[in-house]
Formats: structure tokens, C-alpha cells, sequence
């Protein structure tokens, strides 16, 4: 029985809207993500389709299912990589159409990668500081002539940049290059420089791939650490199922790009439509 | 500023300055003094002024190269309108210094404009549309000076340009430059356009607004692109369309590429070398494009990260090293610049 962070020992999932599930303890707040009916196509391939979810304010929700089924795909719809040809996401109650990756970061969704997109040549330190991008106001100028204002943001950054790296431990490595450090704390400084834009819904995409089992387990720790220490919510792809089920409050599962079950992951692990899923993968291999 | 490694004593951010400043200076000033009192014959100091606007052109060429991770192949263009932009000025303007650098700063500016004409659409674009614009554009520059004989003075030439660009104006202008474009991109807005060379969709992500910098960056470079210009204007006194060609972009852009992309140090090397060379042995000249060739593939072969990768070369960093007793210790940690 994974041990539960102050917040969860109160937490119960409520349904809101008839449309999905949210930690009680949110449903007071608007959903800090309501997406309705969202599709993609590939070409002929439908990628994703109507897919429907709230997550809750401060909710840790996981998003499963087998390969290929379409997960990394909703997390670059919510952070407008890919248009979706149908439905909408409102985020933090506005409506994310048309806005570019950028403006979608500033509105409040930071995300990490699949496949891990470090600036690898540039410093641990660096990578965090890149994450900084709005809240400063000093121009190219003030820069460029030295003027008050970029002393000002170098050391304002600088002392934010070691803070947020000492959660994961890495303030040691900040003058190491990014593309130097092994597997793990390359997932993790992604997540590190993901916080550093200060969002309000943090996506990580399948952070503990290429885990062991300890760091995996340090990992559920830090998940819920930062979901507390921040007060946001956090949706996760994973195919780790002890971390899913130990720390996500809300599951959805997606298989060929439908979900096909959403619940409390007591609900999902009981649910034969998603056994059938994965055992139908596991006796496909 | 703070220390993040235990024990390793930092030289102070302002302190860093002031060394760099007072030792340039220094330079400046014993520089000067030789030209002035005679030391070197006008061959000499002619290789030593263009030596100074190849530096120019390179460093800045490698900002959009280096440093942004694009490939504009027409940097001779951006350097041809500061230079005409300049020398017409100056040919209206008295011999002063305000006039000089006043025609400096339009000649950056008339180059910064063109930059952001042309980098605003090209550079929206996902893919590599600047190399094919930017070859066009220098291409579409050189046409218009020789059609343009009432203004430009056509093929050939525009003659009598005062000749502003003395060892000291060359220098100081190239020092500060230098200065500037080091200063941007160790700043919040130079990091942002790193981000962009090093994952595009990863800087984006993280809030990056990416056309801002990508334009950002090459108006930059085409803005010092063009204060090079201005200076060779001043340097040779008349400017002719040939001075300008496409095989002017590639030259500036081998300099880059075999000094290190990225690499400031490395770019300022090269162009030294690559200017005093063919200026020094006749015969470089003639197989000019076959050693560039040969240089390039053995770079590519043996080094393809250039010179001095992405290295850059800082005194204050060896002056840490030293007070800290590790001057020939292998750094354990990473000791670049603009990395
Ligand atoms: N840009 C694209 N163009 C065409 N097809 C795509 C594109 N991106 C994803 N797909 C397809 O959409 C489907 C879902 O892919 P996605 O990467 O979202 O799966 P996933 O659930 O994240 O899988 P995994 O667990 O392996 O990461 C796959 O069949 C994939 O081939
Ligand atoms: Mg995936």
C-alpha cells in the first residue's frame, strides 16, 4: 500500500457535469482542464477520438493504455503541437484554439517529453533558466548595455534556478552539460525546467521510463511533492502501473485512441474492459 | 555571482568586466601606438584592417549560424547596404567623428532592416527557406547597386568615400560589437535563441516565443553584418558591386564553419587566418577555393564541430582556474560559453 501525501488521505472523487470525475476537494473550483469531444486525424488514421476528460485543480490524473494507443498524441493536442479536427480544450476556462505553443505555456501548461528534449549543449542551470520565460521585463537592450535590469533577472533566475534544481537533487550538477548527465536526471531536469515556466498543469510523459524501481519510487514521491508544494495539477502518461496506481487520483484509458474506461484506479483495476485491453496486448506479443 | 560548486572561488561578474575591458583598452592603445608612430609598412596595416571587418562579419555571421542554428547564405548582402548606406552619408556628412559614427549606426540599421523584411516571412517558416531567401536576397542586392547608377554609381563603383575606417575606428567598433553580440547572448534573450538551435519545439514549449528570437537574432546579425560593411566602405574608399558576391557570403561563412559554429573565439581565428592567408601568399589566391574545399572536408572529416567547437575562449575563466590552483586540471565541470 503506497503511502499517501497529507492532501490524498481526504480525497475523494466526485463527478461534476456528468462528464468525468474530480478530487473533492477541487469541485469547488472550475476543472483546470475540460476537454470535450476532441479528435485528430493522420491522414486516414484517427488518431485520437472524442475524447473527453476533466482534470481537477490540483488532481494527479493518469492517462493509460497499451502502445500506440494514442497518449503522447492528447498531450501534443492539449499543447497545440497537433490541431485537433474536432472538440475543444478549454484550459483554466479559456479556450486554447489558435494559440501557439508558446502563448499556450504562458496561459499555464508546461509539459515534458517522450523522448527527451534537452537543450543538450547548454548547461543543467541554463536548461531551467530557458524555462523562465515570462514574468521578466528587462528588453535586449538592458541586456545587451549591462543596465541594472539584467543583473537583476541573472540573479533572480540564478537563485529560482537552484531552488527548483534542488528538489530533484541536481543543484550540484548546474554547471554540468545537460546532454552529459545519465538517463534519469535527464527525465527529471525536464520536469525541473517544465516547473521553472510555473504552470498551473504540469503534463510528464512517461517520466519514469528508463527508471529502476528506487528511482521510480523517489519519483511517485517527487510527483506528489510538487503537486503539494505548488498546488497544481499534474496528468501523467504511464506505462508503470505501481506508480500510476500508487499516486493517480483519476485514471482515463485509452486504447485505438477511444478511451475506454475512466475512474479511481480501484475502478480501473477491476474494470474487465481494461483487463481485456491489456491482456489482448500481452497475448498479441 | 553565487557559487555552485563548494570551494571553487569566483571572480565577480563586474570584476570579470573591468579585467577585459582594461586589457582591450591596453591592446587598443599599443596598437594604435605602432600604426601612428610607423611600425608597420600600408601593406601591413591594410591586412590588419581587413582582418578586423572579416572578424566582424564572421562573429556576427555566426549568430544566425552559430548561435540561432540557421544557414543564411547571403551575409555579403547585409554587408553591401550598410556599406552603401554608410558611404553615402558620409559623402554628404563633414569628416567628423560624429559623422562616423553616425554612419556606422545607419549602415547597422539600413542592414537591420532588410534583415527583419526578410527574416519575418522566411523565418516563420518550419524548414530551411532562409538559405534559399537569403541566397536570393544577396543575389537581388547585387542587381539592384548595378541598376541603380544614380544612386549606387553602378558597376563602376561609388568613389571618393571618405576614408573614416582608421586602425582605431576599425577596432573599437569590432571590440564593442564583439562586446554586444557576447553580452546578448549571455543574457535571458541569448539563451532563448540557443534553446531554438539546441530543440526548437522543447524552447517553444517552455515558453519561447521562437519567431521573436529567430528574427530577433538574424536582424542582429545582419545589423553587425552591416556595421562591417559601413567599415569596409570607410576602409576601401569605393565600393563596386563585385566586392559583394555570393562567393563574399561563402568566404565569411567558411570562417564560421572551420572557426567552430557557436564559437566566437573560433570564428575571430578563422577570420584572421583566413584574411591574412590569400593577402600574404600570392598563390593562396589562385587556389583559393580548392584549399577552402580541401580545408572544409578535412574539418568535417576530423572535427566537424570546427576549430574550437563551442568553445569559447574567457581569460577570467583561466584567471579562476589559477586562483583555485587547478590551471592545468582537466575541468570536471562544463567550461563553455555559449554551450
Ligand atoms: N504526426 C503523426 N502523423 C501520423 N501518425 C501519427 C503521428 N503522431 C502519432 N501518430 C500515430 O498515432 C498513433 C498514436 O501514437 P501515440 O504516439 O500518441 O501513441 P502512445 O499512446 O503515446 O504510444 P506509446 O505508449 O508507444 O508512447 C500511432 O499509431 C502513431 O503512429
Ligand atoms: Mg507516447
Amino acid at each position: 500500500m503506497p503511502k499517501f501525501g497529507r492532501r490524498d488521505v481526504s480525497s475523494k472523487m466526485v463527478p461534476l457535469d456528468g462528464l468525468g470525475i474530480i478530487p473533492e476537494r477541487d469541485a469547488g473550483k472550475p476543472p483546470i482542464l475540460d476537454i470535450r469531444h476532441l479528435c485528430v486525424d493522420f491522414g486516414g488514421l484517427r488518431a485520437v477520438d472524442d475524447f473527453t476528460l476533466l482534470i481537477g485543480r490540483t488532481e494527479i490524473a493518469g492517462l493509460i493504455g497499451p502502445n500506440g494507443a494514442g497518449k503522447t498524441t492528447v498531450f501534443n493536442l492539449l499543447t497545440n503541437v497537433y490541431k485537433p479536427t474536432q472538440g475543444r480544450i478549454l484550459l483554466n476556462g479559456q479556450d486554447t484554439r489558435g494559440k501557439s505553443m508558446h502563448e499556450l505555456n504562458r496561459l499555464g501548461i508546461a509539459r515534458t517529453f517522450q523522448n527527451i528534449r534537452l537543450f543538450a549543449s547548454m548547461t543543467v542551470e541554463d536548461n531551467v533558466k530557458v524555462g523562465m520565460s515570462h514574468g521578466y521585463t528587462d528588453g535586449v537592450f538592458t541586456d545587451m548595455f549591462r543596465l541594472p535590469g539584467w543583473w537583476r533577472t541573472e540573479r533572480r533566475q540564478h537563485v529560482r534556478a537552484l531552488e527548483l534544481l534542488d528538489l530533484f537533487n541536481l543543484t550540484d550538477k548546474a554547471d554540468t552539460l545537460a546532454g552529459n548527465l545519465p538517463y534519469g536526471d535527464q527525465r527529471r531536469l525536464e520536469i525541473v525546467r517544465a516547473l521553472a515556466s510555473e504552470p498551473k498543469l504540469l503534463l510528464l510523459d512517461e517520466p519514469a521510463a528508463g527508471m529502476n524501481p528506487s528511482e521510480t519510487h523517489e519519483l511517485m514521491d517527487n510527483i506528489r511533492m510538487l503537486r503539494d508544494r505548488f498546488d497544481i495539477a499534474i496528468m501523467l502518461i504511464e506505462h508503470d502501473m505501481n506508480l500510476v496506481m500508487g499516486i493517480c487520483e483519476g485514471i482515463a484509458v485509452l486504447n485505438y485512441g477511444r478511451i475506454i474506461a475512466k475512474g479511481t484506479p480501484k475502478e480501473i483495476q477491476s474494470n474487465p474492459v481494461v483487463i481485456e485491453a491489456y491482456l489482448g496486448e500481452e497475448a498479441a506479443k | 555571482m553565487d557559487k555552485t560548486m563548494r570551494g571553487y572561488r569566483q571572480i565577480p561578474v563586474w570584476l570579470k568586466y573591468l579585467i577585459n575591458a582594461l586589457l582591450l583598452c591596453t591592446l587598443l592603445v599599443l596598437g594604435n601606438h605602432i600604426i601612428a608612430s610607423g611600425g608597420v609598412n600600408r601593406a601591413q596595416k591594410a591586412v590588419i584592417l581587413q582582418i578586423g571587418i572579416y572578424i566582424l562579419l564572421a562573429v556576427s555571421l555566426n549568430v544566425a549560424t552559430g548561435y540561432l542554428g540557421q544557414l543564411p547564405l547571403g551575409h555579403a548582402g547585409f554587408m553591401a547596404v550598410g556599406a552603401y548606406a554608410a558611404a553615402l552619408l558620409w559623402k554628404a556628412l563633414p569628416k567628423e567623428t560624429w559623422a562616423v559614427i553616425l554612419g556606422l549606426l545607419l549602415g547597422g540599421l539600413v542592414a537591420a532592416l532588410f534583415g527583419l523584411v526578410i527574416g519575418i516571412p522566411a523565418l516563420r517558416l518550419k524548414g530551411d527557406y532562409l538559405a534559399i531567401i537569403t541566397l536570393g536576397f544577396g543575389e537581388i542586392i547585387r542587381v539592384l547597386i548595378i541598376n541603380l547608377p544614380g544612386i549606387t554609381g553602378g558597376t563602376p563603383g561609388l568613389m571618393s568615400i571618405p576614408k573614416h575606417s582608421t586602425f582605431l575606428v576599425v577596432y573599437i567598433t569590432v571590440i564593442l560589437s564583439c562586446a554586444l553580440i557576447h553580452t546578448l547572448m549571455k543574457s535571458r534573450h541569448g539563451r532563448a535563441i540557443l534553446a531554438i538551435r539546441e530543440n526548437e519545439i522543447a524552447a517553444e514549449a517552455s515558453g519561447v516565443n521562437t519567431t521573436f528570437y529567430k528574427v530577433l537574432a538574424f536582424a542582429v546579425s545582419a545589423f553587425f553584418a552591416g556595421v562591417a560593411g559601413a567599415l569596409y566602405a570607410g576602409y576601401t574608399g569605393i565600393l563596386t558591386p563585385g566586392n559583394f558576391t555570393f562567393m563574399t557570403s561563402i568566404n565569411i561563412l567558411v570562417m564560421v564553419v572551420l572557426g567552430g559554429l557557436g564559437s566566437m573565439a573560433g570564428s575571430i581565428i578563422a577570420a584572421a587566418i583566413l584574411t591574412y592567408l590569400p593577402l600574404a601568399l600570392q598563390s593562396f589566391n589562385k587556389y583559393r577555393m580548392v584549399i577552402y574545399a580541401v580545408l572544409l572536408i578535412a574539418v568535417m572529416i576530423f572535427k566537424p564541430s570546427g576549430l574550437l567547437g563551442r568553445y569559447d575562449f574567457s581569460l577570467s575563466r583561466i584567471l579562476e582556474k589559477a586562483i583555485n590552483g587547478r590551471l592545468f586540471k582537466k575541468p570536471g565541470k562544463a567550461g563553455e560559453d555559449h554551450a
